[in-house]
């Protein structure tokens, strides 16, 4: 155990900048004693999570921000995302641009499946940075912390579809509207251009998913992801009324949120001038 | 975070318990009329420190199933198991106005039948006989265990969260009855004024709870990745919010915890002890070791989920509504046990 602590020092050592620990130290985000918050997230972790990923950032998938201005410096937050890639690369990317966004860094929570507790390690690493599982009792209580959760309503629908039908945003889930509104909340679309390119999936190989017990089993052309440069567009927030609405209201007010998503998609679809 | 006892004075109930409790401290000048308070579990840290803070206001009864405590001069003391027939003759010698309730068999003393008995069938005689003698005020002593440790829970759990203890073991079953019977008392007979408590993990000197046994130990064992997030309280901190839920009596289910958390492997870390690696895989492993290797006491087969999976409470409606915040910080209650070892090791 005393090597794995001196790795995880020389690790901190090696990657974490001056500037990463002055992001780190504005974030609005209340911690323990220990450094830690009621879902786990741990400052310590967290910073050379960002640290780390900071690198494929900047020089793998060579990101490019924009619209960071539209997310609220403090206070809950909604950040709705198309989803894509096969793994959640996307989100990462967008934990990254919120967490170094000049205009007041942000610690994003990310939704995780819920059979990630139950993986040794992995569990624990995916909730000290961040991760929560997506339970509505713990979305409604990170809001009233004012947290910054970031949403996929598309879930694996998105991530796992096929590259022939990539940008065609999927079924939207309609809990997040749900959640804005009990929650008064605003929410800010989010695109993500180029994950689709860091995995191409030629077929979704569903007998080995059931096999292994995964959503989805890709069919890909190389097993890693391909450095496709990304470009990530946050759009102005959107704001619903609190109080009683039916169904039917709900869904239009997701379709409108689908629709400025799919907006800032076709724009920044236009705007890119290479794949790689 | 800081609470405001204002809030709650503000309102009739706290507003008459705080007449009552002014009256009590009146009455304190004459013995003879002084408020009569039982509590059960009288062998224990916690039940010993809520009698000293009880000491003098009130005329206190000491019960324990264990052994006969010796108390402070004018403090009766009874070896009585709570489902067996002589306790009521408590009731029939003294005018009982309140019981506070925290005497548990814990889950490595005895059988599970002998157990439940306790713990169940004695609470149930307990509430029955606070009833018949026109007792006005039960505190009940619960555990975070009723809500169950699961990898699907969320964190932050409310006290209207399903029980799901019994989902993961059988062996809980007297913790999750023993609230339910509670409850049905609660709103069947509010004439009782019964106050449910769930503390989180209760530590500190003299806590001979399994998780208090497991940080005294060198050598602590924890699942291979799997460190989940926990809430620790100290006991002097958990006498105070007895003692507050006493005073105050605004009857109810309050978790009580901070609002502070910190990994197992981390608090067994800082509690001074090694880390004894328990393979986590497959999930029967950890169990049947558990038994080879007689750790009841401390790690036992039944409670293997709660070392692997966090089960972390909202404690905020106790801390708004009674005022509550611990004065101890994770920090104080780990350096106990630290202190501990270096005593026990004979270093300075």
């Amino acid at each position: 155990m005393r090597s794995g602590l001196n790795l995880k020092q020389r690790l901190q050592q090696q990657l974490v900048t001056p500037e990463i620990l002055a992001l780190m130290a504005r974030m609005p985000k209340p911690t323990g004693s220990f450094g830690y918050d009621a879902w786990g997230y741990n400052e310590d972790a967290a910073t050379l999570a960002v640290a780390s990923l900071k690198l494929l950032y900047d020089r793998y998938f060579r990101v490019e921000a924009s619209g960071l201005e539209n997310i609220p410096p403090r206070g809950r937050v909604l950040l709705v995302s198309n989803h894509s890639g096969q793994l959640p690369i996307d989100g990462l990317m967008i934990g990254v641009a919120t967490a170094t966004n000049p205009h007041g860094p942000r610690a994003v929570r990310g939704m995780i499946e819920r059979f990630f507790p139950t993986v040794p390690w992995l569990g624990n690493l995916m909730n000290a940075i961040g991760g929560v599982i997506g339970d509505p009792v713990n979305c409604s209580k990170m809001l009233a912390a004012e947290e910054a959760i970031m949403v996929f309503p598309e879930g694996v629908r998105g991530s796992g579809k096929l590259y022939k039908e990539r940008y065609q945003l999927q079924r939207f889930g309609t809990g997040f509207i749900h959640l804005a509104m009990n929650n008064d909340t605003p929410i800010v679309p989010v695109a993500v251009i180029g994950a689709e390119e860091t995995m191409p999936a030629l077929a979704n190989l569903k007998p080995i998913a059931k096999l292994l017990g995964l959503p989805y089993f890709p069919l890909l052309p190389i097993y890693a992801p391909l450095p496709a440069r990304m470009f990530i567009h946050f759009g102005k927030p959107i704001r619903f009324e609190g109080g009683r609405a039916d169904e039917s209201e709900i869904s239009e007010r997701a379709a409108q949120v689908k629709e400025s998503i799919r907006k800032l998609i076709s724009e920044g679809l236009a705007a890119r001038q290479s794949v790689f | 975070m800081a609470t405001k006892p204002k809030k709650s004075v503000s309102d009739p109930i706290a507003r008459s318990a705080a007449k009552s409790i002014a009256a009590a401290s009146l009455e304190s000048k004459s013995a003879s009329e002084r408020k009569t308070v039982l509590v059960t579990g009288a062998a224990g840290a916690l039940a010993k420190r809520v009698i000293a803070k009880l000491y003098g206001q009130y005329q206190v009864i000491a019960v324990d199933f264990r052994s006969k405590v010796e108390t402070d001069a004018g403090i009766p003391s009874y070896l009585v198991e709570l489902h067996k027939r002589g306790f009521e003759d408590i009731f029939n010698q003294h005018k009982i106005d309140a019981v506070i309730h925290v005497g548990r068999m814990f889950t490595h003393e005895k059988t599970p039948q002998q157990r439940y008995n306790a713990n169940v069938l004695g609470t149930k005689r307990l509430l029955d006989l606070s009833l018949k003698h026109g007792v006005g005020q039960v505190i009940i002593h619960s555990s975070y265990f009723v809500y169950g440790a699961s990898a699907y829970n969320p964190a932050l759990l409310d006290e209207d969260a399903p029980l799901k203890a019994t989902e993961v073991t059988q062996d809980l079953v007297d913790s999750v009855e023993l609230e339910s019977l509670a409850n049905i008392y609660l709103w069947k007979h509010p004439q009782l004024n019964i106050t449910i408590l769930r503390p989180c993990n209760v530590l500190g000197p003299g806590v001979r709870n399994s998780m208090s046994i497991l940080l005294s130990r060198p050598l602590a064992p924890v699942l291979v990745g799997f460190s989940p997030l926990m809430q620790f309280l100290h006991v002097d901190d958990m006498a105070a919010a007895i003692m507050l839920a006493f005073d105050k009596n605004l009857p109810g289910i309050y978790n009580v915890a901070p609002d502070d958390y910190v990994p197992f492997q981390e608090a067994v870390t800082q509690c001074g002890c090694r880390r004894l690696p328990i393979p986590s895989i497959p999930p029967a492993l950890p169990k049947m070791l558990s038994n080879l290797l007689n750790w009841k006491a401390f790690f036992p087969p039944y409670l293997i989920n709660y070392f692997k999976y966090p089960v972390i409470l909202d404690g905020a409606l106790f801390r708004e509504k009674f005022g509550w915040k611990p004065r101890r910080s994770l920090n104080d209650i780990f350096s106990y046990y630290r202190k501990q070892k270096l005593v026990l090791s004979g270093k300075p």
